[in-house]
């Protein structure tokens, strides 16, 4: 059997099995529409679902002693500029790709019945976003990675402008052109260093040392494109109007994969190879990052609509993500990497939650509701789960994440550490004000009344949600034991070069201390 | 006594221009179905000819007293031009039954045009490099006025020929400069004046009318200001031919006196043509916003992918040469299938040029409006299309030559040419269903899905297309 899978090129299996997928779906032939549609979501289950089986296996034979790439592929593919095919996953990014095989197929489940128009096209956009979100994790080639990292845009694009809501061209060009400009300043950056270190082997350019000059902007090149990805206050305009408007399984892989890859971009590139800017920027970082917690999480109070609420507090968490990241401890890294991953299902979950009354009443507005509990005792459990693992309540996903940013951040920032915290108690405020409002007090409003509770395609879908939110909060070992040294080989290269570089100028200043001048 | 120049490395053209003279025969004595039996035997002689030029593509040779030139990079100019000529071909089959036109002499033209393209490509002296752009652009005058009795054809014909007219006049005052002040019009000869001598102002202000009438041919901006108005009025299978084998054969050429007599001057024509380049990136994605008319659009399209080829050009590398080389290559792949699409563009019988007409397309004809989506969001440059490679492959030669600022006007104006690209997406996917258009004709499809194809699956096989770009370059660069 491990004879088998080490032969077998399993991320490029991973990869691109949901392409295989797209060319069944091209395949289904009938006259009758409601056929097509019925055919493409099983189609579309089925090898989602596949995909997240050989993903699986990815983990199964994962080695955690060791910080190097696994399963690594390389193929020339532009041998005239050194291209490469490279794939491989460490520690970091491994669990990203299981949570993009993971949510694909709730994806699917969830807009089951939600989607009625163009049902065929629509799970294609599905499964080609799955090929570019889990190749994106995997990619060792810079310029592949970009591909992969850019080739998000055409189907979500499509995604939310064929099956948004009413403002759905206007979000759609604004996701789109926000993104891409940011984007191509990376590509900028990506070519700059290609031209100094003379490749875009990921690998590679971790070690190569970059001038403090060519680091700087490069620097800012990466930021532009992963500060826009996160988001990061203030260029998070896109985020609220993207997930408003798309329909709720886009609004739950954008919360749940997309912005990671801001997170990820980070860990990937910026904080390795351009460590002496990183530090340098580091109070830029952090800056930012209060300001999106703190200010977003007052904004996320005012919202009268679920998902712009939710959306908000996804720009809140995020800032937590780049504080951990930019702390450099190898807590603080662990915690923004595991936040990530609870916020992908957290956030995931409570756009799901959303999408379950949007289903029945169409309408977002919380004014609207009131009183589920009565109705709808199911849903008011998982909903409230979603939303204590959303606000960092012991015993879920969340906390472990929050605690551990602020635990590591503690030791470099206590101010920043304060602040961030602050964020913890605002997060509270608006998820429980958003609970109570749209699940307690009396069910008076007479739509509500014929709500059913939530429907057996709605629990499947919702099931592995809870188990894993409760599994990550009670034990968070399993995960955090796969990036543990890759996280500690990344913190420790990092304080290597700028302990190279102080002790460089220190070795200067006892020079010309010695010289006399 | 003469003696009878070597007339191996010019059989292609010789072979083309009989086949034109042929042609025009066949078209006058053939009663029945003139155009596109004229227009089958002309795919014919463009597919000899691309033969004849892959046969004599081993070696650089010069002849005629080195006035033309042959070596791995005219060839590969050659066969995209041939492969641009006769795609247009091909897409006028079905055009010229649908609109009944029973005139032969549309592709006979447009054999003489390819010859005259072919010609220039392969110059070698000023000379024969005016002899060559002078019987490309005249019947290129020609194709512009085709529809005599349609007015907007009449005054692209005739606008198209004053404009052209005044830049052949530019180009060859500036050749004559060149010859008053270096003494020699031979490409290996002024190479050769110029190394040597001191910086010559005569020979600059020469080679500056020379880069404006050339710059002319490609449509840069600010010379572009015909383009828009020819690209409307000219039939649509013309229009296809305009956007690609001109520009080609320009941009070859444009590549090919830059790199090669005037390559001691690269600092001198390098600030003319940034301020070319990025003039032609910014005002083709600003400009095009705002049209309504798809083939108007498609020429500040044209005009915007010019000035990302021309990055290449101002690198001044072998890089650089590589670069605009896949460049043009690729562009000619999805400049051909969106023309494929433009021509399927038809109601009820009668061929329309509407942006908005191809409102809801996804509904009423998927398969174009996947096609046509595929070639927008290649033309924006998304990967991982053909397009993002194309402006990749530029980029890198621009910040290898230290040319950032370059590569960051030329990202960013690449974000706004976008909009306009998706706009054309929305309208086809995301606004409500039209009337719908008539099913395409076999071939127009047949274009369009293989265009289409090429600029998804090129990310697949790059090697083979890159292959003869690589060989093209490094014989450029040789001399």
């Amino acid at each position: 059997m491990n004879a088998f899978i080490e032969n077998l090129p399993l991320l490029s299996v991973v990869t691109f099995t949901p392409l295989l997928g797209v060319l069944l779906l091209l395949t289904i032939r009938a006259d009758d529409s409601e056929i097509v549609a019925r055919n493409s979501r099983w189609v579309a289950l089925w090898v989602t679902l596949g995909t997240f089986v050989a993903s699986l296996l990815i983990w199964a034979n994962f080695d955690n002693g060791t910080a190097d790439f696994q399963f690594v592929e390389k193929h020339d593919w532009f041998p005239s500029y050194g291209i490469q095919y490279h794939m491989g996953v460490d520690g970091i990014s491994m669990l990203f790709v299981i949570l993009s095989t993971f949510l694909t197929p709730i994806c699917v489940l969830a807009s089951w019945d939600a989607i009625k128009t163009r049902v065929r096209e629509y799970m294609i956009s599905f499964l080609i976003l799955e090929t570019m979100m889990v190749g994106m994790f995997c990619a060792l080639d810079m310029v592949l990675f970009y591909v992969f990292f850019e080739g998000v845009l055409i189907p979500m694009f499509l995604i939310i402008g064929v099956w948004g809501g009413t403002r759905r061209v206007y979000s759609a060009f604004k996701f789109f052109l926000y993104t891409l400009t940011g984007s191509v300043l990376l590509l900028v950056a990506m070519l700059a260093m290609y031209f100094t270190a003379g490749t875009t082997d990921i690998p590679t350019l971790m070690t190569t040392r970059f001038p403090f000059d060519t680091q700087f902007w490069l620097w800012l090149g990466l930021f532009a494109s992963f500060a826009v990805k996160v988001p990061m206050w203030p260029v998070h305009t896109w985020l609220p109007d993207a997930h408003v408007e798309a329909p709720t399984a886009g609004s739950v892989i954008l919360a749940g994969v997309l912005l990671k890859m801001g997170g990820y971009g980070f860990l990937r590139f910026s904080l390795p190879m351009l460590p002496l800017a990183s530090e340098y920027f580091t109070p830029l970082v952090y800056t930012l990052s209060i300001i999106a917690v703190i200010y977003t999480s007052l904004v996320a109070l005012a919202q009268e609509d679920m998902k712009k609420l939710i959306a908000y507090s996804s720009v809140a968490h995020m800032g937590f993500v780049t504080v951990g990241i930019f702390a450099a401890t190898q807590q603080a890294v662990q915690g923004a990497v595991y936040q990530m991953l609870s916020h992908g299902i957290v956030s995931g979950a409570l756009f799901l939650c959303v999408g379950v009354v949007y289903d029945r009443l169409h309408t977002r507005e919380i004014e609207r509701y009131g009183g589920l509990v009565n109705n709808m005792p199911k849903y008011a459990f998982v909903f409230m789960l979603m939303m204590l693992a959303s606000v960092g309540l012991p015993g879920t996903s969340g906390f472990v994440g929050e605690f551990l940013v602020l635990a590591g951040v503690f030791q470099v920032n206590t101010w920043v550490s304060l602040l961030t915290a602050t964020g913890v108690i605002l997060g509270a405020t608006y998820m429980l004000y958003l609970y109570r409002r749209v699940i307690y007090g009396e069910l008076t409003k007479e739509d509500l009344k014929g709500l059913p509770d939530l429907s057996r395609r709605e629990l499947v879908i919702f099931a592995p949600l809870v188990i894993i939110v409760m599994w990550m909060g009670v034990y968070p070992t399993s995960f955090l034991a796969v990036m543990d040294v890759s996280v500690a080989k990344l913190i420790a290269d990092y304080n290597a070069a700028i302990g190279a570089e102080s002790a460089a100028l220190n070795m200067a200043d006892g020079i010309r201390l010695a010289l006399g001048r | 006594m003469t003696q009878m120049p070597n007339l191996v490395p010019a059989y292609a053209e010789i072979f083309l221009a009989l086949s034109g003279l042929l042609l025009l025969m066949v078209g006058v004595f053939r009663k029945t179905d003139p155009v596109r039996g004229v227009a089958r035997l002309a795919i014919l002689a463009f597919s000899v000819a691309g033969v004849l030029v892959l046969t004599t593509n081993a070696v650089a040779v010069t002849t005629f007293s080195g006035m033309f030139a042959v070596n791995a990079f005219t060839s590969f100019a050659k066969l995209l031009v041939l492969l641009g000529g006769g795609f247009a071909v091909f897409l006028m089959l079905p055009w010229a039954k649908n609109e009944g036109i029973a005139r032969f002499e549309l592709p006979v033209v447009m054999v003489f045009a390819v010859l005259g393209m072919m010609m220039m490509i392969s110059a070698n002296d000023l000379i024969s490099l005016y002899v060559g752009l002078e019987l490309q652009s005249l019947s290129l005058y020609v194709l512009a006025a085709f529809h005599r009795g349609n007015l907007r054809a009449t005054e692209a014909g005739v606008k198209y020929f004053i404009l052209g007219a005044l830049a052949s006049g530019l180009l060859l005052y500036g050749s004559s400069l060149i010859y008053g002040f270096a003494g020699t019009t031979s490409f290996v000869g002024l190479a050769s004046a110029l190394s040597s001598a001191q910086e010559n102002v005569g020979v600059i202000v020469g080679m500056v009318f020379v880069i404006s009438g050339l710059a002319f041919k490609i449509s840069a901006v600010p010379f572009h200001m015909w383009t828009p108005d020819v690209y409307e009025g000219s039939p649509t299978p013309v229009t296809a031919f305009f956007s690609v084998a001109p520009k080609i054969a320009a941009l070859c050429l444009f590549l090919r006196i830059l790199v090669g007599p005037f390559d001691d001057l690269m600092f001198q024509w390098r600030q003319v043509l940034i301020v070319i380049c990025v003039a032609s990136m910014l005002w083709g994605a600003v400009a095009a916003i705002a049209q309504s008319n798809i083939k108007r659009l498609m020429a500040y399209s044209s005009i915007g992918h010019v000035g990302y080829a021309l990055i290449g050009l101002v690198a001044a590398t072998p890089e650089g040469a590589r670069g605009m080389i896949y460049y043009m290559l690729i562009y000619l792949f999805m400049n051909v299938g969106t023309f494929a699409v433009i021509l399927s563009m038809r109601v009820k019988d009668r061929y329309v040029e509407g942006v908005n007409d191809l409102s809801g397309l996804s509904k009423t004809n998927p398969a174009i409006a996947l096609a046509l989506t595929v070639l927008m969001f290649s033309m924006a440059g998304i990967p991982p299309l053909a397009g993002f490679f194309g402006k990749y492959f530029v980029f890198v030669a621009a910040i290898n030559a230290g040319l950032i600022p370059l590569a960051v006007i030329g990202v960013l104006s690449s974000v706004i040419g976008a909009y306009y690209y998706l706009r054309l997406i929305k309208i086809m996917y995301f606004d409500e269903a039209g009337e719908g258009l008539d099913k395409p004709d076999l071939s127009t499809g047949v274009v369009m899905g293989v265009c289409a194809l090429a600029v998804v699956v090129f990310i697949l096989v790059p090697e083979p297309m890159l292959a003869g770009a690589d060989a093209a370059a490094a014989a450029l660069f040789q001399g």
